[in-house]
């Protein structure tokens, strides 16, 4: 294959461009905005490259797969961090610690001073925690960035108007690509990112909760991203509701963050099939990359691997469905 | 089954809520063979239908929809989100949820008695959400309601029944009174203890959505549903203090 068009330049779009490139492919990105931005749902995704914890939930692939992701951006250049993940949860859901423990892997228990040692603005405020060693977190932004501006060096055309696509479409529009995957569909995420210079975490911080689940990623310059929601909708508009979980999520967490700054809050809707699995769906001359959920810079890079394999080799990896009219 | 006229085939009723995908709920839909879902409409509703994707996946299980208010803490959002439930799946049955209390999600039982009649002087089949106090089931039927959904205990804490003599009370009170326990159940033998005190169905989610096999989980209540009906109808032996050797003892070489 000598040419390939992609659409869409949110994560999967550049990742799958990126594993075109590699194989010498000569490749044009269609996108609506020059660089990556707030018109992709990635640019509002948490980065946490947690593969262990998202097990709680999520199917065996995600996990599987999930665990090439840290090694992938890590080969890109793009700064990987990886120091784990901590899970706690407050003094009356301590049995939700248990359940998650069980229905995970790759994790040990922390007692209080152990934890305090690994993150010592959590010290002295939970009696134990988990520690998932084996995960990393990455800044999405700054990923997402390195890799439009790689590929841009390599002579990736980006195009703004969809034109006439030249050779194999590769198309992963996300939400978008609705008109042609109808069963895809939103799913809602509210994040808020907040300037906390008091705190210091080297890693993301899973809040356990019943009803308002949390997730904290530390990221460069005392920024913080708490998230994220979680509803069956497409609507776009941030809720207090959600906005005032999210805080109060947080402020349990440490109270200093009561004196936070907040920077943004943000929105989207992530694109998801109906098992919140994703899908390399083949149409005539389009091989769809789509229904990340909210693992997209978890499993895009395994997704674009498969996907440019299958256009390649011929092969016919996992997720992958041939729609005949 | 009937409630509000209406035939259904199963005694359990599954909540849509907090389940890993939407495959995975309707998993547990088809292996339970539940008869009516509850969704609720707040949270998802936006502008222009916008959680409407998901509606649809639960419009496709092909059982009958109950729509409820969850998360509404007063009449007027209660009303409110009623109708707009009316309005987005075209029924009028509506599960009124009034929460008198932010983090016990205990029903106000004021606001309930107040919300339930007003929605059923607008032609709403009111399925209320109740504590099994008898004096505020009394009003709610005062008030137009033709099912009562007592609580076994507090919103997804997965306690079982925790005033029993209360709900005997309630059953024994209003024996005619189609009555769903909702809330606070987490095995299925609790469920079936429900069951065998002569409630007419059970409501879960949080039990079966947050289990780490949701859908073999949806199928244990079943089983656990029929049993505990079956025992009912069946009208069981009355406990008692001393053995009863089912085998006469006369006769029997029972000295050597």
């Amino acid at each position: 294959m000598r040419r390939a068009t992609v659409m869409g330049g949110g994560v999967a779009g550049l990742c799958v461009a990126t594993e075109l490139v590699a194989r010498g492919c000569e490749v044009t990105v269609f996108d609506p905005a020059a660089r990556p931005g707030p018109h992709s749902c990635s640019w509002w995704a948490g980065g946490m490259l947690a593969p262990f914890c998202e097990g709680e939930t999520a199917e065996e692939p995600v996990v599987r797969l999930g665990k090439e992701a840290a090694d992938w951006w890590a080969q890109q250049g793009v700064a990987v961090a990886r120091r784990g993940t901590i899970v706690v949860t407050l003094g009356r859901d301590r049995r939700e610690l248990d359940r998650f423990a069980r229905r995970t892997d790759g994790h040990e228990m922390l007692d209080a001073a152990a934890l305090a040692r690994l993150e010592p603005d959590l010290g002295g405020r939970f009696d134990r925690a988990l520690h998932v060693s084996a995960e990393g977190h990455l800044d999405p932004r700054a990923a997402l960035i390195h890799l439009r501006e790689r590929l841009g060096r390599a002579g990736v055309a980006f195009v703004a108007e969809p034109g006439r696509p030249d050779g194999l479409t590769f198309d992963c529009r996300g939400l978008v690509a609705r008109d042609k995957l109808p069963d895809l569909r939103g799913v809602k995420g509210e994040m808020a990112v907040l300037h906390c210079p008091d705190i210091r975490l080297s890693r993301p911080v899973r809040l356990l909760h019943p009803r308002f689940p949390l997730y904290v990623v530390p990221r460069a310059g005392g920024l913080f991203m708490l998230g994220a929601t979680q509803i069956e909708s497409d609507d776009r508009r941030p809720s207090v509701r959600s906005v005032l979980e999210l805080l109060s999520a947080a402020y349990a967490l440490n109270p200093a963050f009561g004196e936070a700054e907040l920077v943004e809050i943000g929105v989207d809707a992530r694109p998801a099939f109906p098992d919140n699995l994703p899908r390399l769906r083949r149409q005539g001359n389009t091989i769809h990359v789509n229904g990340l959920f909210r693992h997209g810079f978890l499993l895009a890079p395994s997704l674009a691997r498969m996907a440019v394999e299958a256009a390649c080799d011929g092969t016919k990896p996992e997720f992958w469905h041939e729609d005949h009219d | 089954m009937r409630f509000y006229g209406t035939e259904i085939d199963s005694r359990l009723m599954l909540g849509t809520a907090q389940y890993p995908s939407p495959r995975v709920l309707a998993d547990a839909f088809r292996r339970s063979g539940a008869g009516i879902a509850t969704v609720s409409v707040r949270r998802e509703a936006g502008g222009e239908r916008a959680g409407s994707a998901f509606w649809d996946i639960v419009s496709d299980l092909g059982v009958a929809v109950l729509p409820n208010t969850a998360g509404c803490h007063s009449v007027r959002e209660a009303v409110t989100t009623a109708q707009m439930a009316r309005e987005l799946f075209d029924t009028n049955w509506i599960k009124l949820e009034v929460i008198g209390h932010a983090d016990t999600l205990q029903p106000d039982p004021f606001g309930l008695v107040e919300a339930a009649r007003y929605l059923t002087e607008d032609g709403f089949k009111v399925f209320p959400y109740t504590t099994e106090d008898v004096v505020l089931a009394g009003r709610l039927l005062d008030a137009g309601c033709e099912v009562l959904m007592p609580w076994g205990a507090p919103i997804g804490t997965g306690l079982g029944l925790t005033n029993i003599y209360g709900m005997r009370t309630l059953r024994a009170q209003f024996p005619d009174v189609p009555m769903v326990v909702d809330a606070g159940l987490g095995l299925p033998s609790q469920a079936a203890m429900a069951m065998e005190m002569g409630y007419d169905a059970v409501l879960l989610n949080t039990a079966v959505a947050r289990a780490g096999d949701p859908a073999a989980m949806a199928e244990g209540f079943a089983r656990a549903v029929e049993a505990g009906r079956l025992a009912f109808e069946a009208d069981p032996m009355e406990p008692r203090d001393m053995a009863a050797p089912s085998t006469p003892v006369i006769g029997k070489a029972f000295l050597t």
